[in-house]
Order: structure tokens, then sequence, then C-alpha cells
């Protein structure tokens, strides 16, 4: 060794810190997971053969599909658009507007959502049969619904949970709009579009920035709370046939874990489905690649362009 | 009214809470005209130039574009409050360039100035297209229809911002310190196509405190102050030779301000006293 690599420092060859709360933390966790395969393998109430067989008859899969996955598209589709005008509402100008807005969420944020199935779908079938379309006070009627056929059905039943899901959406929604810068507003109003325009084209877009993540949150939270469908009788959805078969066979646990299984499935879908929307609404706020639409307005532009 | 000026503003009064910003303003502007507006912060310039297109509502006076009272209709001697979509037509006629620029960063470059047209005058969206890229080659910026403002310098920015305005085809174009938002180095090529478009004899009303180019480009300077209207007229007049008090002592803030960038840009180590 030289005098030289003494005065001048080479390489590191230090010892790392150590972890002793980490190594008895994952011995632990070893142990616990251990227990559980141990459980999974020598307990046969698990049944993992009759779960997955539950897991694909008709009836749960025609649940999933008409009752849960469908429910909760047309809950999200209730609650997301109604979500926005309400927000839209409570910003108006207009005192009767937001008066409106703000009586329609503190009654839908107090009314739990199994109360409320109840209430539209047994309650609503108790008080009418049809429900008429017409001029008040008089025999004229456009339009009859026989609500009877309908109470028990997942329209009811989305429609109920939509309209509870947008009192939550409203807030998202209004937290959304205001993020956008004012400037936005101004420099559409200064090129002439009217506040329906301007918030159409201009506001709305760039408030789904914000307004995407908490809202697929809230979807996620909705399928989840199409388990309640038989507070308002509907038994076409996935809780409720997947639990189904295990009761009828003795077999509580396999049947639960049917639907917690397929549950699992779903939001993991979901939560990839998500950070896709992220991305689209996210445009023009950091570097990205041209979309399919950008290549071929210039392949159009190269094509036309002699400028 | 054949001889009637372009923007007609008579005794404009515009308070904000107890603040009265706009005391009484004046001002004839005639088409093909460019006038600069200068004067401290808060002198009232700013908002005057918003009142102009209705982004603030004067509380008193009239303003009429081109014949046009602005906001208003008088009926059997009322005064009756424009609905929101006939203000917007009001503003078609106008543009206007912010000092943050106010691009729509969720479009591109090219959507940013065919979304007016389109979607407010409903023309043609290929016409519309072919005009922007016009109008991109005269900002300099043909090379960029696809990029996302937030892809561009200030300065390419608010080149954008100008033609998003122009091609609205507008009779009156309002600039709102349209450089102070830029770094030194890319207020000239902002200032430059400003000089192109007064040239082409386009009625260009500026708030800036940008000296040079008042006293070049404007056809009349206007020193606001406290609200009113201080001094007015030729641009060499007022900026080399001011007649007010308080005219002589923002013009004699601005040179030593001025002076202070010079020193600052010839000795960028800054061991010069500033």
């Amino acid at each position: 060794m030289t005098s030289e690599t003494v005065d001048r420092p080479g390489a590191i060859n230090a010892r790392p810190v150590r972890h002793p709360g980490r190594w008895v933390t994952m011995a632990l966790l070893g142990v616990l997971a251990a227990m559980l395969v141990n459980s999974f393998l020598t307990n046969e109430k698990w049944d993992w053969a009759y779960t997955f067989q539950i897991m694909q008859q008709t009836p749960v899969i025609e649940g999933l599909w008409k009752g849960t996955i469908l429910g909760t598209v047309l809950a999200m589709l209730v609650g997301v658009s109604l979500g926005i005008v309400l927000a839209i509402m409570r910003m108006s100008e207009n005192v009767v507007l937001r008066g409106v807005a703000f009586v329609y969420t503190w009654f839908f944020r107090s009314i739990p959502r199994y109360v409320l199935l109840g209430l539209f779908a047994v309650g609503l079938g108790y008080l009418y049969n049809t429900f008429d379309i017409g001029i008040p006070f008089t025999d004229i009627t456009f339009f009859t619904l026989d609500y009877q056929a309908y109470s028990s059905t997942v329209w009811v039943g989305a429609f109920a949970l939509g309209l509870s899901e947008a009192a939550y959406m409203a807030e998202i929604a209004r937290a959304g709009i205001l993020s956008v810068d004012r400037g936005q507003a101004e420099a559409a109003q200064a090129l002439g579009m009217s506040p329906g325009q301007t918030m159409r084209r201009i506001v709305l877009p760039q408030a789904m920035r914000v307004i995407v993540p908490p809202t697929g949150n809230e979807t996620i939270a909705m399928v989840k709370d199409t388990s309640l469908f038989i507070a308002a009788q509907i038994t076409l959805e996935l809780y409720y046939q997947a639990t189904l078969f295990g009761s009828r066979a003795f077999k509580v646990m396999p049947g639960l874990m049917a639907a917690t299984l397929w549950y699992l499935i779903v939001c993991t879908v979901l939560m990839v489905f998500q950070s896709k929307l992220e991305k689209h609404f996210g445009r023009g706020f950091g570097a990205h690649a041209p979309t399919k639409r950008e290549r071929r307005v210039t392949a159009l532009l190269n094509r036309t362009g002699d400028h | 009214m054949a001889d009637m000026p372009l923007v007609h503003a008579v005794n404009v009064t515009k308070s904000f809470g107890a603040n009265q910003v706009l005391k009484g303003i004046d001002m004839d502007v005639r088409k093909g005209e460019v006038v600069c507006f200068l004067g401290p912060s808060g002198s009232g310039k700013t908002t005057f130039l918003r009142c102009i297109n209705q982004l603030e509502t004067i509380d008193g006076g009239r303003i009429w574009v081109d014949g046009d009272l602005m906001g208003y209709a008088e009926k059997g001697g009322h005064l009756h409050r424009l609905h929101d979509k006939d203000i917007a037509r009001q503003r078609r006629e106008i543009g206007m360039v912010f000092q943050r620029f106010n691009l729509f960063p969720h479009k591109t470059v090219l959507d940013n100035i065919i979304e007016a047209p389109v979607q407010v005058k409903g023309e043609k969206k290929a016409e519309v297209t072919a005009r922007a890229y016009e109008l991109l080659e005269r900002v300099g910026l043909a090379d960029k229809p696809l990029a996302y403002p937030g892809q561009l310098s200030g300065g390419q920015q608010q080149r954008v911002a100008i033609a998003r305005a122009l091609a609205m085809r507008p009779k009156l174009m309002l600039f709102d310190e349209p450089t102070s938002a830029l770094d030194p180095e890319l207020v000239g090529e902002v200032l430059t196509v400003m000089r192109e478009l007064a040239k082409e004899g386009m009625t260009m009303i500026v708030v800036t405190h940008e000296m040079s180019f008042a006293r070049d480009v404007a056809d009349r300077v206007v020193f606001m102050d406290g609200g009113v209207v201080v001094e007015q007229g030729d641009p060499k007049q007022v900026i080399n030779n001011p007649q007010h008090e308080r005219t002589k002592t923002f013009l004699r803030r601005m040179q030593s301000e001025h002076e202070q960038v010079i020193a600052a840009v010839a000795d960028p180590l800054g061991s010069g006293q500033i």
C-alpha cells in the first residue's frame, strides 16, 4: 500500500446497519402464514374445490354480471352525472339552486344505503303500485310505469345507490372544479364562450384530473355496496347467489369465499382501469407520448399542409 | 355615428368592497390606434382593461365598443343587464391576452387556437385549422401545433395565446401585462409579434411596463395613478417630458429599475453594487 492511497480514500466497504427487528417480524409473519396455509390444507371445511365450483355456477356468474357489475355501472353513472350537476348547483349564483343542492347532500348523506334501498324498493312499492306521468291533479296521464314489476330489480337498486352516491360525488366534483385556475374560465369567457361551454369544454376536463382518483375509490366501494341489494329484495347479485349455494349445501365458508374471490378479482381489474384513466386525464400535465389522435392529425397535416 | 371611436368609455367607476379602483375614467380609442397604459401597480389600469370586455362589471359610467353598449341594453330609459349569452357574444369581437397566458393545458396548441372559432362561431374545423396554421406561422411557432402548453417556454406560450385570440378575428386586442410573467430573455419575441400586429393596423390597448415598446409602438400613452388618468398624449412627449409630478416619479423609478436590470445583465456575478 503506497502513501498516496492512504491519503486519498478509496471505495467504501462499510458494514451495513443491522435491522434485527425486521428479522423478528419476518419470522413472526412466517409463522402466521404457515398457520394459515396449514388451515387451508388440513381443515377440509374450506373445501376449495367446492368454492371454485360455486364461482362458476351460472346463477353466480349471472349475479356477478347483471347484479354486481351492471348495478355498479348504473349507480355510478347516476352518481357521477347527478353529482356534477349538484356541484355546479352548489356553486351557482342562484340561491334556490344552492339551497336545493345543500338539502340534497344533507339528506342522502344521512341515510344508510341499506335503509335507502329498503325505502325505495319496499317502501315506495307499498305506497304506490304505479308511477304515472301526466298533469298533476287531473286524470290526464301520458305514461304509466308498473312499479311493482320493477321494485325488486337491479334498476331500482342501482338508482337508489346512485342517488346516495351523488351526494358524495357532489363534494368530489366541487373540489375538482375549484382546483382549476380561475384564469382558465376567464380565458374561455374572453374568447366569447358561454358559461355552459366554459364549464363543459374547459373547466370540467381539467377538473377530471382531480375528480378521477377519488371516483375510482367510490366505484370500488360501490362494487361492495351492491351486496346490500338484498335490502331491496334484489336477489340477482353475487353475494346472495354465492352464499345461497353455500348454505344449501351446508358449506358456508366455500360460499363466502366464492363471493370474496370474485370481489377481489373485480376490484383488482378496476384498480388497473383507474390508473389508465388517471393517465388519460393527466395529459398536458407532463411529458407523454403522442396519442393515436395526435399521430393522425400530424399525418393529416403533413399530407395537406404546405403552409 | 360614423366617427364614433372603437372604444368609447365615459366616467367609468369600479370598487372592490370599500376600495374604489376606478374613479371616473373617460377614454376614447380610435380604430387602428395603439394605446399603452402605464402606471404603478394598483393604479387601476388592469381593472379598466378587464372592464372593457366585462370580465369585471362596472359600478358606474358606460363603455361602448364599436357602438355596442357593453354588458347592458338601454330600453325605455332603463338599463337592463344583458344575459350571459349576450355578453359572451359581445366578447367575441374582443381578443384578450393575459399576463399568465391562461392557455388551456389539456389541449394542444392547435386545439387551443381552433377551440373558440369552432365552438363559439361554429366555423368549419378544416377552415379554422388552416387559419391556425397561418397564425402559428406569423407568431413563429409553425413547428409546434401538437405540443401541449406545458411543453413550451413562457414566450412561446404567450405567442400561442396571441394566435388564439387572433383566430377569432377580433376588432380590438387587449393586452394585460403580456410580458410581465416572462424571463427577461423571452420578452423580445413577444414584443416582436405585438409590433407586427400594430403595424398591420390592429387596434390595441396594452397595459405594460415596457417603456421602449410604449415609446416606439404606441400612438398614445396613458398614465394612470390612483384610479384616475393623470396624463396622456404622444408617447415621446409623456415619457421624455412628463408634465405631472406623479408621472415623473413613476418614470424615474422605472428608469432606475431598468438600469439595475442592465447592470445585472452586464455583471451576472453580481459583484457590482445593485
